[in-house]
């Protein structure tokens, strides 16, 4: 169905889209901040999603750009607000991130 | 190209290793579970590719054409959405934890604990 | 074992793993490749099963046992996660106030809100014709739910959210899956085996089983994913600990 032509420049796209992928995960990896990490890991999902699309998946690319994009990233969100609001036995008050919705 | 795409998979499954193994904090181990899960999908999608294949549909396209492989595109698929929930378990323990003793660095947690 | 006794051991398990990888990445068949054995098995199998999306036949018909697997870890982790976020005794709840919303974004929510509802009813419908079916249209419908967090607060999200019958769609989602598979069996078959009508390619109606276990995956995914989200925004907003109310005590 596709020429050749046609078929090559499909081939550079999922190279960007590979490299993409891969330094979003990396970069994801590395961040420290959980909340830092949230949103590259909906960048993830975002370039996951345009990389399956191009591996002609496109039913695989729909769950990744709902669960990747929202679910998994804003599930981290509401646990990091969860656990930094409540101050622990033992690390005393560590209020960070308190006065950002009260 | 021939290998890249598989290469790109190993990378990824190293990072997120790399980052839980160094991880302390637990909500950031999960996250990076997250990005270790996500190269099996690249590697699956990559073997199953097809040079010049369409999306294994036949709604409007002759039942001739060239398609790329659906056997791991519904491996993948079936596994984005449960590993969604068990994240979201991983992250229910993370608060737990959390409840219990005050940290969510697990370097911090010494033995068993009543 | 210490954390640089730990970081080294992954090192020398990384290098190991890499070298091992890398030799076995050039073993592969190279990507792109045009032999697909399972391929042509798959597509030819889908094809006399009169289902037009290949990826749902095979979730649902050619490997539905597999699938009842997968779906049975969905359901056992949902019910976990509910089981470990269940208010504690010492908890207590405080009432979210109601937050501020931009009239255009509330405007938009509230167009939204519906379509995305009907875009996630319709991918699961279609599942066995178009890229689609109960897991992604599942997803799609329980965060289209959450637009109305966005746009309204967490008081219209909860009134429009019942949580004791999403708890039990749940549970039947689930089931159903299972017991749909004993149609094969009083059919004289196997366990989970395609023995309904298939009816005319491309047609809704197609592919027996498929679309009847797409919905019972649909219901069991998307209100699982609401009723996770309900917990963890339960535990973010409402939940206060008692230490937060300066009454001391351990966790």
């Amino acid at each position: 169905m596709n020429g050749a032509a046609n078929g090559a420049v499909d081939e550079y796209l999922i190279v960007v889209a590979l490299l993409l992928v891969t330094v979003s995960a990396t970069a994801a990896a590395l961040t420290r901040d959980p909340v830092r990490q949230a949103v590259l890991l909906a960048m993830l999902g975002l370039s996951l999603a345009v990389l399956f699309t191009l591996l002609q998946a496109p039913d695989v690319a729909l769950s990744q750009l709902a669960v990747g994009t929202a679910v998994t990233p804003l599930l981290i969100l509401l646990t990091v607000r969860k656990v930094r609001r409540a101050p622990g036995p033992r690390n005393g008050r560590d209020r960070r991130g308190d006065g950002a919705r009260r | 190209m021939t290998i890249l795409p598989f290469l790109a998979a190993g990378w990824i499954f190293l990072a997120g290793v790399h980052g839980m193994v160094t991880s302390r904090n637990a909500i950031h181990a999960v996250g990076c579970l997250a990005v270790a899960q996500s190269s099996t999908y690249v590697l699956l999608l990559a073997v199953g590719f097809r040079r010049g294949g369409t999306a294994p549909y036949f709604s409007d396209t002759s039942l001739r054409t060239r398609v790329v492989d659906p056997v791991v595109q519904a491996l993948a698929l079936t596994d984005v959405v449960v590993g969604a929930t068990v994240t979201a378990l991983l992250l229910g323990l993370a608060m737990q934890v959390r409840k219990r003793h005050g940290t969510v660095d697990p370097d911090a947690l010494t033995g068993l604990k009543g | 074992m210490s954390r640089t006794a730990r970081i080294r051991l992954f090192w020398a398990a990384a290098v190991v793993f890499a070298v091992a990888y890398a030799a076995a990445c050039t073993g592969l068949p190279r990507f792109g490749t045009l032999a697909h054995p399972y391929a042509t098995r798959a597509v030819a199998a889908a094809l006399h099963q009169r289902t037009a999306n290949v990826v749902s036949s095979v979730n649902f018909d050619q490997r539905a046992f597999d699938t009842l697997g997968e779906e049975s870890i969905l359901f056992a982790a949902v019910l976990g996660t509910i089981v470990l976020l269940r208010h504690a005794r010492d908890e207590r709840t405080g009432r979210p106030r109601p937050g501020r919303v931009l009239p255009s974004t509330r405007l938009l929510g509230m167009v939204l809100l519906p379509v995305t509802l009907l875009t996630g009813v319709y991918i699961v419908a279609h599942g066995q014709l178009s890229p689609g079916g109960g897991f992604q249209g599942g997803v799609i419908l329980a965060t289209g739910l959450h637009l109305a967090y966005v746009a309204a607060d967490y008081r219209v999200l909860k009134r429009i959210r019942p949580l004791a019958f999403l708890d039990a769609a749940d549970a039947a989602g689930a089931g159903a899956f299972a017991a749909l598979g004993l149609a094969g069996l009083v059919a004289g078959g196997a366990y989970l085996q395609n023995v309904l009508p298939l009816g005319t390619f491309g047609q809704l109606s197609s592919g027996g089983l498929v679309p009847v276990v797409n919905a019972a995956v649909g219901v069991e995914v998307g209100a699982g994913v609401i009723v996770l989200l309900a917990f963890f925004l339960d535990q973010a907003v409402e939940v206060r600990s008692p230490e937060e109310h300066g009454t001391g005590g351990g966790g």
